[in-house]
């Protein structure tokens, strides 16, 4: 923002005649136009094709495409519905959410905030990295570590936490709910904590003496000035993660038992995304089958869409507030 | 309320490079103290030495003794917390806490002393605000943000909320250098009025305001650019201002140097 006002104040812009001025803007400016037309020109080719493409699927389709739950498009009469699939998109993103939230936060207070000058500077490094590691590496990892590592853990938690519905379970198993949380959580972990930390390191220097001034420790500082400052910043970074989890295909895909039904319990044998049903079902899949995933992908779209304006008015509604 | 501050054989570090050296001084209790000098004689980093916020910035040190009253702020076992919240401070450019409410700003101090009930909040907040002579504009917007106000009155806002948590003594590090004539009349006008209660020290490059709100006045020099900061001298005001016992400081006040 400064950085902008200087070059705007120093830079030779302004020193020129008007006229000029207004005469090497015109095309820049019909350029940027041009730019942002075709973008939405695409969005809208993009939506036209898929909703064109999903159309004769869904009236073929003889179940409800909401609340059927099974995915039969390739039997006659094809039979298929959205609603298992969108819950586990959304259970699987939103307990990778809830899981990676609070650690990446940690670690971008960490790096900010408490480790040594040197320490912090390799922390942000790897974190960095971390966030460019490709998802199929960590939907590996999942399958050949994690699936049999979780089925211990999973047992003790079902035995002695069994009570919470999340808990219970008739079979525990490591290819569940669970397990594909934690591989989303683990990888939108490092992008949480990479934009966090960039957050936490904007927040004016003066606020966080003002804190300190005030008698206040180091975390009531954090609490005081920190968090609160960098909470927008922290929520877009927390979408962003949630954008990139439901949207994940191939981790989720490895470990996903592909089931069709709504459970709760996250230890259990079931589960499966729209993203993971798409890449598992569309080589095999016929007319109208292709119809049903391209459906299926529309809807998708709309969740993300949802879920990326309700995080849009949070973010607008607390910066609002202040102003 | 206020108390006496001590200082002796003070050196102040950042990293090997030493900022200030050897200072000694005696600020006394209900007056205003000015500290004077050229910009890097240290007078700012000596003011933060007296409240331990020199040590938050990464590899700064002090070394010597301040006392405040009986108790010495460096000795061993003394959490830099505790002295802060016993000695506030007022920072050059406002700072109020961009996402709070005006109301909320008074408070934030107190909420770090442990839960208290609303109305024994409200009536600290009220009476902070009238003493930092800023209840009266903003009564009717307690609940909103701080960073709405003037600059004049975001800083009456800061003190406000430095003296909500009573503390002894209140430095000001240069708080007028931001903001324009009248608003820099109120905030010394608020001066006068505070040092009653509390023990001032404050850092100024305006000498006609050193002259104007304080009783003594310390005078800080350098040797040469690099060399450490020293406490030239430190007399009543009026002294300093017309009698220096030092030709340094009769050549600073007079502007023939700084």
């Amino acid at each position: 923002m400064t950085a902008t006002l200087k070059t705007r104040q120093g830079g030779p812009a302004t020193s020129r005649p008007a006229v000029r001025r207004s005469r090497a803007d015109k095309p820049f400016r019909h350029l940027t136009a041009a730019a942002g037309v075709v973008l939405l020109a695409i969005m809208a080719a993009i939506a036209v094709f898929l909703i064109a493409e999903a159309i004769p699927a869904l009236y073929a389709n003889e179940g409800s495409f909401l609340t059927e739950l099974i995915w039969t498009p390739n039997n006659s009469p094809p039979a298929f519905g959205i609603g298992a699939l969108a819950f586990g998109t959304l259970m699987s993103s939103f307990l990778a959410l809830i899981m990676a939230v609070p650690v990446a936060v940690g670690v971008a207070l960490f790096i900010t905030h408490y480790a040594p000058r040197k320490l912090a500077g390799a922390l942000g490094y790897i974190v960095d990295l971390l966030a460019a590691v490709p998802s199929v590496v960590y939907g590996l990892w999942g399958v050949i570590f994690l699936v049999p590592f979780m089925q211990g853990p999973s047992e003790f938690l079902n035995e002695y936490l069994g009570f919470i519905p999340l808990f219970s379970a008739d079979q525990v198993v490591g290819r569940s709910m669970l397990t594909a949380s934690i591989v989303l959580a683990i990888m939108i972990l490092p992008i949480i904590a990479a934009i966090s930390r960039e957050v936490f390191l904007q927040v004016p220097r003066m606020n966080e003496e003002a804190a300190l001034a005030l008698g206040a420790t180091r975390w009531e500082m954090i609490r005081m000035a920190v968090l609160p400052f960098g909470r927008p910043g922290v929520v877009s970074a927390s979408m962003l993660g949630l954008g990139r989890a439901m949207g994940e295909t191939i981790a989720v895909a490895l470990i996903f038992p592909a089931t069709f039904d709504i459970t709760f319990g996250v230890l259990g044998p079931s589960g499966n995304s729209i993203a993971a049903n798409i890449a598992l079902g569309f080589a095999e899949a016929g007319e109208v089958g292709r119809g049903a995933l391209i459906a299926s992908g529309l809807v998708l779209f709309i969740i993300t869409l949802l879920v990326n304006m309700a995080a849009r008015m949070i973010v607008v509604g607390r910066s609002g507030a202040r102003k | 309320m206020a108390k006496q501050i001590q200082v002796s054989g003070l050196d102040a570090y950042y990293g090997s490079n030493k900022a200030i050296e050897d200072i000694s001084m005696t600020i006394e209790p209900r007056s205003v103290t000015a500290f004077i000098g050229p910009s890097g004689c240290g007078k700012s980093t000596f003011l933060r030495t007296l409240n331990r916020m020199h040590e938050v910035i990464p590899g700064a040190r002090v070394e010597g003794k301040v006392m405040l009253d009986a108790d010495d702020l460096y000795a061993p076992g003394v959490d830099p917390v505790s002295v802060r919240r016993t000695i506030g401070m007022v920072f050059q450019r406002p700072n109020p806490f961009p996402t709070m409410s005006i109301y909320e700003n008074v408070a934030a101090g107190l909420r770090l002393n442990g839960r208290i009930s609303k109305a024994r909040a409200d009536e600290i907040v009220e009476r902070s605000l009238k003493g930092a002579n800023l209840w009266n504009e903003v009564k009717d917007r307690l609940n909103k943000p701080g960073a709405g106000l003037s600059g004049g009155q975001q800083q009456r806002l800061c003190i406000a909320r430095a003296i909500a948590v009573q503390p002894q003594v209140l430095l000001m590090d240069e708080p007028c250098s931001a903001l324009d004539p009248i608003s820099t009349l109120a905030i010394e006008d608020l001066i006068a009025e505070l040092k009653d209660e509390f023990t001032i020290v404050i850092v100024t490059h305006n000498m006609q305001q050193a002259a104007r709100v304080s009783d003594r006045t310390a005078f800080f020099n350098l040797a040469a650019q690099g060399q450490p900061g020293k406490l030239v001298e430190m007399d009543e005001t009026t002294n300093m201002f017309t009698n220096p016992s030092e030709k340094a400081t009769e050549d600073y006040i007079t502007g023939r140097f700084g």
